[in-house]
């Protein structure tokens, strides 16, 4: 159980971060309280995983607070980084399975490395788990055998088999077909009412997300721009959260990164020798 | 040369964290065995093809080099020398980092480019212990035995053409053999075989664990492996041949 009866199990406050001089973060408040889902919405670039690689404590913030589980993640050393990372339980977006385990081993792994379980105790804990995600079948498959639906779902067992306090998901919807999206949202919801943990679902699958936050967040131009309930954030009269949470194209949320001119591009013919030089044809990658 | 002073220091400091790293690796002996077989047992064909045709050569070669001295009866004096100190040892570790050297590096590459070591760090598991440091131990353990096994097949075809084809007598072929090595020759062996083996291991796991999460930062760690390997072998093997004299 929890030692630390802070209502909010995450707690960013003025968080800045950089990457080269370029700032991703500046200035982001985001608050999530126990027990609850919380979706972190916003679009492509605007950092979103980056909230969970520093709540993870992977990386850390230039300045501001990260507060996880009642923690300050920035003060904590390796081993009680590893404590706390023993509480929680992260989704990657492809899944990341150990492609020389099978589905059973890959449940196991965290439990294995952290607990001296006997082996007929551990088979039932991972059983469990994986008939939780619907996958009790595929015990003995490989990752290569699976598809990405089922790979997201053996990734959550393994994320679920420590009884985390805190499960963060990046993107967790993406490339899965109507069906496994249905499903992967009905069990981020299912496994959050049932096992009384608290979720942070980062993703810009809007529908999906809004149908199961109990709160969200709407990320851009590093801060988050709006905050409040589905039903909020739809109601809302600010252009660029309508835009995007009607995934309209005008608006104040440009599809473009930023340029120079476009015509003035098409003409210089000054980039061609440039990359030339530098041993890539012109227009490609 | 500041780059050069660089990488070397951070080779050194993942060498430090490895060992750090191999107490705690070493109470899971299942892991270091799989790594041995991996490392070791996939090796075996090319190393016994390769050491069998080394040493068919070297029937050829030094029977035609010593006759014309009218001492071919030094042919195992002089392949067991070659075999044992040398060839052995080098060539082993120089097939070594070609097979298994490129396959570790483009192993944990990838489990770099598919965020697997990632997820192991959010796990509270260290990927050093769990994955570099069985795999620096499979090929430290696996690489001497390779070359005994090199030097076992080698000699066996220096006998082969030496004495069946090139006439040589099968008994002075080995007592002579027999009376020139001693116990330091072969432990000279031994130890090359060690160094070359953590130095060829060192090389992977480390170009591996740093590679760019891209197909090009995979394929670039794989042959950068391949380059130091093979240049660390002939560095410590110098070092070592002049340590012994």
């Amino acid at each position: 159980m929890s030692d630390d009866p802070d209502p909010l199990v995450v707690d960013l406050a003025g968080v800045r971060y950089c990457v080269g001089r370029r700032a991703i973060f500046d200035g982001l408040d985001l608050q999530v309280k126990r027990g609850s889902i919380t979706a972190v919405m916003g679009p492509s670039g605007t950092g979103k995983t980056t909230v969970l690689r520093l709540l993870t404590g992977q990386i850390y913030a230039d300045g501001g607070s990260v507060r996880v589980l009642g923690h300050d993640v920035a003060r904590l050393n390796h081993r009680d980084t590893f404590a706390l990372r023993r509480r929680m339980g992260m989704l990657f977006q492809n899944g990341a399975l150990l492609t020389d385990l099978d589905v059973f081993e890959n449940v196991a792994f965290p439990v294995r490395e952290h607990a001296r379980l006997p082996e007929p105790v551990l088979r039932r804990l991972v059983l469990m788990k994986l008939e939780a995600v619907g996958l009790r079948g595929a015990e003995k498959l490989m990752p290569q055998e699976l598809s990405g639906g089922m790979a997201r779902r053996v990734a959550l067992a393994r994320a679920i088999v420590l009884d985390p306090e805190l499960l963060v998901y990046d993107e967790p919807f993406v490339g899965l077909d109507p069906v496994s999206m249905g499903m992967v949202v009905r069990l981020i919801r299912h496994l959050n009412d049932a096992l009384g943990i608290t979720s942070i679902v980062v993703s810009h699958d809007v529908p999906e997300v809004g149908s199961i936050a109990d709160y969200s967040y709407l990320l851009d131009g590093g801060k988050a721009i709006a905050q409040g309930t589905t039903a909020e954030l739809n109601a809302s009269a600010d252009p660029a959260v309508r835009q995007f949470m009607r995934g309209t194209s005008d608006g104040p949320v440009s599809f473009h990164y930023p340029a120079g001119n476009y015509v003035g591009a098409l003409l210089d013919s000054s980039d061609i020798r440039l990359r030339k030089r530098r041993g890539r044809p012109a227009g490609g990658a | 040369m500041i780059g050069a002073i660089r990488q070397f220091g951070a080779i050194a400091l993942f060498l430090l964290r490895t060992l750090a790293a191999v107490v705690p690796a070493l109470r899971r002996p299942g892991a270091v065995v799989r790594q041995v077989y991996n490392s070791g047992a996939r090796s075996l064909v090319i190393i016994m093809l390769c050491g069998l045709v080394v040493g068919m050569i070297m029937g050829l070669a030094f029977s035609d080099m010593l006759q014309r001295f009218g001492s071919e009866s030094a042919l195992g004096e002089a392949a067991g020398f070659a075999l044992l100190k040398e060839l052995g040892p080098v060539l082993t570790a120089l097939l070594f980092a070609g097979r298994a050297g490129t396959s570790l590096a483009s192993e944990i590459g990838l489990m770099r480019a598919t965020d697997q070591l990632t997820a192991m760090q959010v796990m509270a598991v260290d990927p050093m212990r769990s994955v570099v440091a069985p795999r620096f131990l499979g090929g430290l353990i696996a690489l001497p035995l390779l070359v005994a096994i090199f030097d076992i097949l080698g000699l066996f075809g220096t006998q082969l053409i030496g004495v069946s084809v090139m006439g040589v007598d099968s008994g002075t072929f080995w007592s002579q053999m027999q009376n020139a090595i001693d116990v330091r020759d072969v432990n000279e062996g031994i130890v090359k075989s060690i160094v070359f083996g953590a130095s060829c291991t060192l090389m992977a796991v480390y170009y591996g664990y740093n590679a760019e999460p891209t197909a090009e930062g995979v394929g670039l760690a794989t042959t950068r492996t391949v380059i130091a390997s093979s240049v660390l072998v002939l560095i410590f093997d110098y070092m070592l041949t002049a340590a012994f004299l």
